[in-house]
């Protein structure tokens, strides 16, 4: 079980960001097509910087406590599925504090 | 590079990426810092036992404090490394920059956040119709602001 802790560790971001959609009303899920076109870019640089990051011993993770399925890089599994859930917890939670303060982001109209 | 030198780069890079080349400016904006005093909280919950379980381990060398964890000091914040503070500042603002960014380009503008469901504390009484504010309410409009009439 101790090998699942990571993954736990992004079960409790997905859980815990997770009624904003439903209480909250975000409408992130709902809008897959734009939630993927934001995600695609953000794993693509944090992928390379973490790659770069085990390559340099920047940082380990304990056989013990994650899967042990790595990718191709020795990234672990994990660490693919932060730069996803973060990422879209991140955009939840902006759209939730939109959906109750109803300040302007910039995006309610077109380029000026 | 060091992970230290990295974090500065990341966040120098993102702030050029939102300010400069995506111009989303999301940086200048209230909704964000609200936003990221949230995630940044949790971000301290959840890399403080990624961190401090030695889920994931740092190189001494690589970082401004030292290769043990600890609750505050040398380096370290809630038992990560400073450097974690930028890295995830960088994935924050970049993630919400694009989304903005997608946003602006008319990918799917609508449907708009809210209104939160009618039992949420200050939601408009009908939970999806604007109304009147109330007589005595201090709340800006109680939910009835006007929407985007793209929304």
């Amino acid at each position: 079980m101790a090998r699942l802790s990571y993954l736990a560790v992004l079960a409790f971001i997905v859980v815990g960001t997770g009624w904003l959609e439903l209480v909250l009303r975000t409408r992130v899920y709902r809008r897959w097509r734009r939630l993927l076109l934001t995600v695609v870019p953000v794993v693509a640089v944090f992928t390379v910087w973490d790659l770069y990051a085990v390559a340099r011993g920047h940082w380990t993770f304990d056989p013990q406590r994650t899967t042990g399925i790595r990718l191709p890089g020795r990234l672990p599994l994990e660490e693919l599925l932060f730069f996803v859930v973060v990422p879209v917890a991140s955009v939840l939670s902006f759209e939730a504090v939109r959906a109750v303060k109803r300040w302007p982001v910039g995006d309610e109209t077109g380029p000026p | 590079m060091t992970y230290t030198q990295l974090a500065v780069l990341g966040v120098a890079g993102t702030v050029l990426l939102d300010l400069a080349v995506l111009r989303t400016r999301v940086l200048l904006r209230r909704t964000f810092w609200v936003s990221y005093a949230i995630v940044v909280t949790f971000q301290l919950l959840t890399n403080g036992v990624l961190t401090g379980l030695r889920i994931v381990r740092y190189d001494g060398a690589a970082i401004l404090g030292t290769d043990t964890p600890q609750l505050v000091g040398a380096g370290r914040l809630v038992y990560a490394p400073v450097e974690d503070l930028a890295f995830g500042f960088a994935m924050v603002v970049q993630t919400l920059a694009w989304w903005v960014f997608w946003g602006r380009r008319g990918v799917q503008r609508a449907p708009v956040a809210g209104p939160p469901a009618a039992w949420w504390p200050g939601a408009s009484p009908a939970g999806s119709r604007p109304r009147a504010p109330r007589p005595g309410r201090r709340r800006r409009a109680a939910g009835g602001a006007a929407r985007s009439p793209d929304g």
